[in-house]
């Protein structure tokens, strides 16, 4: 009974909270390696970028509120997303045509393009401030929990109880469904070949008649979707905050590196491991000990490695570790 | 410049103006430190908040008086606990130098490890627990050394150099993106360290109080001297004009020559560093860092140790942001670890060298004064902007006070704008750097 | 005549000009070699050919269609199949893929042209389904080869295909090479090794400081005393 409730505690506290993290990591940085793998610059306007995808979705949602189209089950920001995305896409494009297009054309080295994403970064911080303001947004609507911790008690007659919320299953389900969707399309068709053949070697690609503005196109556009996916189904689980999006730009780039940056399911992998490292690491694990330890004993002490304040500090520790082990990350990075 | 300067003196008022020049020095001073690790060396620091932060850090630990009850209480744990961790680094490059590489080393410098820092936590727990309870509304913390806090602008300049140098040990040799991200990553640790060792900084609960090197406002006010000195200046008689005038005229004057005292200081380490990094700049030295940052494959293949070399430019770089740090701390006479935010004091800096000329020194001291002022204007202007625009909506309307609220965050737009058109319609900056052949 | 001409041609990267007036040919069914010294604008004068490089003075002519200012993209989609000396593969993709990137501006069915190029490489459709990377020098070029074929090229140019191959598996891909050329494709490759390329060569051009030194059949060239004693080494 005891090892029940320390799973049961373990699940609910560190289990599917690391999960749901780790997919939303993992679409943030699927984004982040997609856009290295093609045009090799860590685009440090993600971050920024992942805001205003969210903030485009709340002002839909917002309208669609108001006329009353909604679901009453499914969070309406659901139904908004596809024109997030849509608003998402042309701001990138926008930015794509307007900056980036020229450093390409000009062969610029990666770092002018880093630079030139911390200027967009500045811009975008901005203009989603001038818009929302900087306030903390809850815009979750619908059926909350999925199973809720009373429930689950008196179900299953644990001490512990299990709560399951409806955005934690939807960022599970659209995260699986975005990547297998992204795999079938860079594995399966033609312009998911042509882009990892671009990724692979360019010049080749080029000789080989692939069009390098259709890649590029392509390559903002899937940007767009993960972007807004990721931004929108972080901003449902939690909400809405514009400086906690600016800080999700460490986490993500550690899952991009950890896993290889370039490499697809090197950032579905680097996005977990940063994710369950960061719950872990900061989860005080006395309640568990005290169930699986001998009746009436309890650990000295919280029984934490890092005290939860250090969370982002542990996405940058395995940063770390991974640069000076493996430079090149789990799976060997750089291309698609 | 000063014109510039001269407008918002005259319009707002010289007290405002010369807070501005003031944050324009330190500005500009972070900015040379990064131009030294940019334009010398091409190393994209993006972590330039640590070194400030750590510099604001050393102005606190010099010139606080030290806690004497938290030292008391807490003083021996912290003792241990700084002798475990030196003792468990020692120990971990004996194990690495001495026992033979295999799996029994990886094992017994895994379990040396995880001991060290279980007997770390148990006197860290103790020591900062205790130390954190003493009088937590005014002190809970160690306090420092209660030196004259100018001693500090050094101390403050050796730490970060202190830093840098652990930095670019881990980071240094990396390509330009990852140490971009490994030094942003640093930076954010950094801060989190700081708000959160409450025992050492305080954390969110700031430090506040720190001594000045000038005197306050309220002593000049009741100085003759200085009450003899504002009269002269104004060569106006206090029996002509109300006293409730004269009194603001010596208020206001007050605060002008306070800041002016600051100045003096600010501009003469600025001088000072200015010359230094140029000197540097047109010496051999420079020379070679300039060739390996045009060329490093050359560089190297002539048997230059490029990374040695980066990591000396790297540590310059951030001893001289963290003495405006510590500059800056002085000048508010607080710290507040919450208050770095890598928009602020990263990016923003980065903006000050990209418009002014990436490896011209002049240029970073114009490109720091240029984005500061236009930073700080950029606020009022847009809320001109939005009064005016609002004479279209009625004062009820939702809209215009949103707009009100959100008028600061234009000055973002603004920067990243400048910063955007710069790269690409003047990438050298305004002023390009000297007979160089580079191509980017 | 010839199918594929540069007439002339004048250009370099600029500073200076590599290519001082050279002229180089291509006819259906033959294969043509240049040769020369290091520095002698080999490669450059194929890059004019293909259009990475500008040409100031001269011109190229695909078909009797003056292609001088086309772009490589164009010229691919006009029948040139080019294969480069290093980075010739796809790496990370599976030698099929490979295959299939090189067909990309095929809208037709194309599944025809890849079992002639398995047929030509058998080894090929044996590791269809492993990443080019993994496989060996020799059958990374024969990828790179395939890859070219798979446009159903008119022209095929190949920029030193045997460097840093064994003699044996240069002598394969040579015999490949003549294979390829029976399909009535116009070849056209640069070569180091230039004595055994001359043997294949029904044209050969010996280039010297971006000038043509000496024009004619492989043979011929072969038989030349100077050439033999200043190109071949003895």
């Amino acid at each position: 009974m005891d090892s029940l409730n320390a799973i049961v505690l373990l699940s609910n506290y560190v289990f599917i909270p690391s999960l749901v993290y780790g997919s939303q990591l993992a679409l943030g940085a699927l984004g982040v390696t997609i856009v290295f793998g093609i045009m090799r610059f860590a685009n440090f306007a993600h971050g920024e970028m992942m805001s205003f995808a969210t903030v485009s979705t709340i002002f839909i949602t917002w309208w669609f509120q108001s006329i009353g189209f909604t679901t009453g089950i499914l969070p309406t920001a659901l139904l908004a997303l596809p024109f997030g995305i849509l608003i998402t896409g042309l701001l990138v494009w926008a930015i794509e045509r307007s900056v980036f297009s020229y450093y390409r054309q000009r062969k610029s080295k990666p770092v002018i393009f880093v630079i030139a994403s911390v200027g967009v970064m500045f811009m975008l911080n901005g203009v989603v401030r001038l818009f929302i303001g900087t306030d903390e947004i809850i815009f979750m609507d619908g059926l909350k929990f999925l199973i809720k911790a009373g429930e689950f008690k008196k179900w299953s007659g644990l001490k512990e109880g299990l709560a399951l919320k409806q955005t934690q299953v939807l960022t599970v389900l659209l995260a699986i469904l975005a990547v297998s969707w992204l795999f079938w399309f860079l594995q399966k068709t033609k312009m998911g070949k042509a882009m990892r053949a671009f990724s692979d070697n360019e010049d080749l690609a080029l000789l080989s008649g692939v069009d390098p503005e259709k890649v590029v196109r392509t390559t903002w556009f899937i940007s767009a979707v993960l972007i807004t996916l990721a931004g929108v189904l972080y901003g449902l689980d939690k909400s809405y905050k514009p400086l906690i999006y600016f800080h999700l730009l460490l986490p993500i780039f550690a899952a991009a590196i950890v896993g290889g940056i370039g490499q697809p399911l090197g950032a579905i992998l680097g996005g977990y491991i940063v994710a369950f490292s960061e719950v872990t690491t900061t989860y005080a694990f006395k309640k568990f000990l005290r169930y699986l330890g001998p009746e009436g004993w309890s650990p000295e002490g919280l029984v934490q490695l890092l005290s939860t304040e250090y969370k982002f500090a542990v996405s940058f520790l395995i940063l770390v570790l991974v640069l000076l082990i493996r430079p090149t990350g789990l799976f060997k990075g750089r291309v698609l | 410049m000063a014109l510039l300067l001269g407008i918002v003196g005259a319009t707002q008022s010289w007290n405002v103006s010369l807070a501005i020049l003031n944050l324009c020095l330190i500005s500009a001073v972070m900015s040379l430190g990064l131009n030294i690790q940019w334009g010398y060396a091409g190393l994209f620091n993006a972590g330039v908040m640590a070194s400030t932060a750590l510099g604001g850090l050393a102005a606190v630990l010099v010139s606080y008086s030290p806690v004497g009850e938290a030292w008391a209480v807490g003083g021996l744990d912290t003792g241990l606990a700084f002798i475990t961790l030196v003792s468990t680094v020692l120990g971990a490059w004996l194990i690495r130098k001495k026992v033979p590489e295999g799996s029994i080393r990886r094992v017994i410098f895994f379990v040396w490890l995880l001991g060290g820092y279980a007997l770390l936590r148990h006197f860290y727990e103790q020591a900062s627990l205790s130390i954190e309870a003493v009088d937590p509304a005014q002190t809970g913390f160690l306090g420092g050394l209660g030196l004259p806090i100018l001693i500090s602008w050094i101390a403050g300049g050796a730490t970060a150099a202190g830093l840098a140098w652990v930095v670019g040990r881990v980071a240094l040799g990396l390509r330009s993106d990852y140490f971009a991200i490994a030094t942003l990553g640093i930076s954010e640790i950094m801060i989190s360290i700081l708000k959160n060792e409450d025992w050492l900084t305080r954390g969110v609960k700031n430090v506040t109080g720190l001594e000045r090197p000038v005197p306050y406002e309220v002593d000049l006010q009741q100085s003759q001297w200085f009450i003899d000195l504002v009269i002269r200046l104004h060569s106006a008689d206090p029996n002509q004009v109300s006293e409730e005038f004269f009194q603001e005229m010596v208020m206001s004057a007050s605060g002008v020559f306070v800041k002016l005292c600051y100045s003096g200081f600010f501009l003469t380490v600025l001088l000072v560093i200015l010359g230094l990094a140029a000197l540097a700049l047109n010496s051999p030295w420079g020379r070679m860092m300039r060739a390996i940052r045009d060329n490093e494959i050359a560089a190297a293949a002539m048997g230059k140790d490029v990374t040695n070399r980066h990591r000396q430019v790297f540590i310059l770089g951030s001893a001289v942001i963290g003495v405006a740090g510590a500059m800056l701390t002085t000048l508010d006479g607080q710290f507040t670890p919450g208050s770095y935010i890598p928009l602020r004091f990263t990016f923003l800096i980065w903006v000050m060298v990209i418009i002014g000329g990436s490896g011209n020194n002049l240029g970073a001291v114009l490109g720091a004064f240029i984005t500061w002022f236009t930073w700080i204007e950029a606020e009022p202007v847009a809320l001109w902007l939005v009064e005016n625009l609002n004479s279209f909506l009625s004062e009820q309307n939702p809209l215009r006070q949103h707009f009100i609220n959100v008028a600061p965050h234009l000055r973002m737009v603004v920067m990243g704008l400048i910063m955007i058109l710069v790269l690409r319609f003047r990438p050298a900056g305004i002023l390009p750097e000297k007979n160089t052949n580079r191509t980017d | 005549m010839s199918y594929l001409l540069g007439e002339n041609l004048i250009g370099g990267y600029g500073t200076g000009d590599i290519l001082k007036g050279c002229t180089i040919s291509a006819a259906p069914g033959e294969i043509s070699v240049v040769v020369g010294p290091n520095g002698a604008g080999k490669s450059t004068a194929m890059k004019a050919l293909l259009g990475m490089l500008k040409v100031l003075k001269g011109k190229v002519m695909l078909a009797g269609q003056d292609i001088t200012n086309m772009s490589p993209q164009q010229r691919v989609q006009l029948g040139m199949a080019f294969v480069p000396q290093t980075n010739n593969v796809f790496s990370s993709m599976t030698v099929e893929e490979n295959l299939e990137l090189g067909a990309y501006v095929r809208t037709e069915d194309y599944s025809d042209t890849m079992s002639q190029v398995y047929e030509l490489f058998p080894v090929l459709k044996e590791k269809r389904f492993q990443p080019a990377g993994e496989l060996s020098g020799g059958q990374r070029q024969q990828v790179a080869v395939g890859r070219a074929l798979m446009t159903k090229p008119s022209v095929l140019m190949l920029d030193e295909p045997t460097a840093g191959v064994s003699p044996i598996v240069m002598d394969e891909l040579f015999e490949r090479i003549i294979e390829v050329k029976q399909t009535g494709i116009a070849i056209l490759m640069v070569e180091q090794n230039a004595r055994q390329a001359l043997t294949i060569a029904d044209k050969g051009f010996v280039l010297v400081t971006g000038q043509n030194r000496f024009t004619d059949s492989g043979q011929v060239l072969l038989a030349n005393e100077e050439v033999r004693r200043s190109f071949l080494g003895g």
